[in-house]
């Protein structure tokens, strides 16, 4: 099986495809900071712009529409670059705009290290350097 | 907690029993001192309006995980009228006296002042945070604030420039007229009066949308308040930020925006704002270090206690705060005891009913904020942190056997682990050490963020160096979590734009009208 950075859970696979049947093609971009922060934001393709400060993490497929492309700021992936992310359901409204609060329902990101195998096959390269910093004691 | 002067004001015949813990009843319960409507609708031009499309939300406390009341669903169109509402006040708004301004805001605090007791009570169950927080802290602060901008107001002076002896520039500030402000679930009577004071002082009328887990205690505050603001001077439209939120933060019609809240939404805000070319405040959160200097362990004293307190204020408001001392940095050289001690602090915070005085850590505000942190608990372990305290869902039995509330946690790690690096929103310690004044600087700026800080020394000069060479907009020095209203606010770097408190912030709600005169008797003489 080709290695992937992202997945999404049939909880929110589910939630995705009633929300594409209202509000056509959906996107994620992932978010930082207080708050909702830390949480994956979902809007209609079109509704937030993404530029050269972004990365494409992968398309999550969902039957029946328009795969779901999931972006991440390119400063906050140089932190996650070795984290596999997928895309979880929770109850709860969040606070940003994302398209799914009104149905009393919140996205949420579940992670896991990616393995040796996995960073080798998507390429992915070393952190940038940080200092060595040895646990304490 | 010393975030404010003056004590509450106790309501003697109130008292519950005089043994144990003073626990205040639930809001509409018998004997508490204050009930919350069953509905809410949106207040538009002075009243209360149902939305356009007749829909409502449930609104639930933390504290039980049950509904309380429930909300009016806005959507665009209940935000353009309330933006129209606005416009239609403003030239009368904008026209009235400074002293005319300052009264409104000094009678909006005495009338809060009056209710205190009732307002906390309604903030703590809807927000989860404890009531001592909101009697000591949290409405304190509030009426505090609406006085500080009447009079900073009141003092508030343009200026005159004599450019040569014939000319003239006068500058004065003038309001912006309808302006936006979208305002977060974690403090939420006191952050909408951070954007409310500053915004109603220079004289625009506002169209505020409260969080869509908070929304109920600003209508209870308004219940009370409503009497002194003119119509469409404030106007307040509820619901969720994909239908009433975007619908304000990008109306053709809104002369500013401000909000806070997290990175994404920030750039969606900034993006409504380009098209729009109107100005944003933006106050987007951090990871804030909290660095002990090896003198601070020195001797153990009234100072070192301090300094543990420091340590422990991560818990501070179930950690739900942006200025969260998230990060803590100690000294190679006194970390085994100073953070052992700070270990054994931390396991002595009370938690347990947010309306229990003696309650020190109360519940995350939502569901899908208690699963947030949870999926932390989880990359941090996965991630290679050691777990020195905490680390789980506490289940507190009972009625609260369904509320969201979370073991205050402390992880020892290293900075460049994910939790480290991201903001968890709840009671989460990311622990370190560093060696020497250099790695500690480094470490604490190798951040995305940068909103708040923490240093704590001995050394007055220590200090100073500290502070100055953090890149964050607010650092405190030898404390912690204190909102003065007369200090300046807000982050560097990806933490946000712009600052809130201090009179600096009357600018960010006005602009500058220069007039430039002449008072020459002849031509300039070019034609």
């Amino acid at each position: 099986m080709t290695a992937s950075k992202i997945d999404v859970t049939p909880a929110a696979a589910d939630l995705l495809r009633t929300l594409a049947g209202k509000h056509g093609p959906l996107m994620f971009h992932q978010s930082g900071g207080c708050c909702d922060g830390s949480s994956p934001m979902c809007y209609p393709v079109g509704m937030f712009r993404t530029g050269a400060s972004d990365v494409h993490l992968g398309d999550l497929a969902v039957d029946g529409f328009d795969p779901v492309p999931v972006y991440m700021s390119a400063s906050q992936y140089e932190l996650w670059k070795f984290t596999h992310i997928t895309i979880d359901l929770v109850d709860g409204r969040g606070s940003g705009f994302s398209v799914e609060a009104p149905e009393g329902k919140r996205f949420l990101i579940r992670s896991r290290m990616l393995t040796d195998e996995e960073v080798a096959e998507l390429g992915i390269t070393p952190r940038f350097p940080l200092r060595a910093q040895p646990l304490p004691r | 907690m010393t975030m404010y002067a003056d004590a509450p004001a106790e309501k003697a015949e109130e008292t519950p029993p005089a043994a144990g813990p003073q626990v205040y009843a639930a809001p509409g319960a018998e004997g508490s001192v204050v009930s919350y409507k069953p509905r809410y609708d949106h207040f538009i031009g002075g009243r209360y309006v149902p939305p356009a499309e007749g829909q409502y939300f449930d609104d639930i406390t933390p504290v039980t995980g049950k509904p309380f009341t429930e909300m009016a669903r806005g959507t665009a169109k209940d935000v353009d009228a309330a933006v129209e509402a606005g416009w239609k006040a403003f030239p009368s708004w904008s026209r009235t006296s400074p002293a005319e301004r300052a009264l409104m805001l000094t009678r909006i605090a005495d009338r809060m002042e009056a209710n205190l007791e009732a307002i906390a009570v309604a903030e703590t169950w809807e927000n989860g945070k404890p009531v001592r927080e909101t009697l000591a802290a949290d409405i304190p602060l509030a009426i505090d604030h609406f006085r500080y901008f009447a009079g900073a107001l009141r003092a508030q002076e343009g200026g005159v420039s004599e450019i040569d002896h014939d000319t003239i520039a006068y500058h004065f500030h003038e309001p912006l007229g309808v302006v936006g402000q979208i305002i977060p679930w974690n403090f939420p009577i006191l952050m909408a009066t951070w954007k409310l004071a500053p915004a109603l002082a220079a004289g625009n009328c506002v169209v505020l949308k409260p969080a869509e887990q908070t929304p109920a205690s600003i209508h209870l505050l308004l219940d009370l308040i409503k009497d002194l603001i003119p119509a469409g001077v404030l106007n307040i439209v509820n619901g969720f930020g994909f239908e009433a939120g975007a619908p304000l933060a990008s109306h053709p019609r809104i002369r500013k925006i401000a909000f806070t809240g997290e990175t994404t939404t920030g750039r969606l805000i900034m993006q409504y704002a380009s098209e729009n070319l109107i100005p944003v405040t933006l106050e987007l959160g951090g990871k804030s270090p909290n660095i002990f200097f090896e003198d601070v362990a020195r001797e153990h004293d009234a100072f070192y206690e301090k300094a543990q307190e420091g340590f422990s204020f991560f818990a501070l408001n179930q950690g739900e705060v942006c200025t969260c001392p998230s990060r803590a940095l100690v000294a190679k050289t006194i970390y085994d005891g100073f953070v052992g001690d700070g270990v054994e602090r931390v396991k002595r915070i009370k938690q347990g009913n947010p309306l229990d005085v003696s309650t020190m850590i109360g519940a995350q505000a939502s569901n899908d904020q208690l699963e947030k942190i949870l999926s932390y608990m989880d990359i941090g372990t996965q991630g290679g942190a050691r777990l020195l305290t905490g680390g789980e869902r506490a289940d507190l039995g009972g009625d609260l056997t369904d509320g969201y509330y979370v073991q205050p946690t402390i992880f020892e790690g290293t900075n460049d682990m994910r939790i480290f690096q991201e903001e968890i929103f709840g009671p989460v310690l990311a622990l370190t050490s560093f060696d020497g004044f250099d790695d500690a600087i480094s470490i604490a700026n190798d951040t995305l963020y940068g909103l708040g800080a923490g240093v704590w020394s001995r050394d007055g000069s220590q200090l100073y160096r500290a502070g100055r060479a953090i890149e964050a907009g607010r650092v405190w020095c030898n404390t912690y979590h204190q909102y003065p209203a007369h200090a300046a606010f807000g982050g560097y770097k990806q933490s946000g734009i712009g600052r809130e408190n201090h009179k600096m912030m009357l600018d960010h709600y006005q602009q500058t009208k220069n007039l430039l005169v002449s008072y020459a008797e002849g031509p300039m003489g070019f034609f």
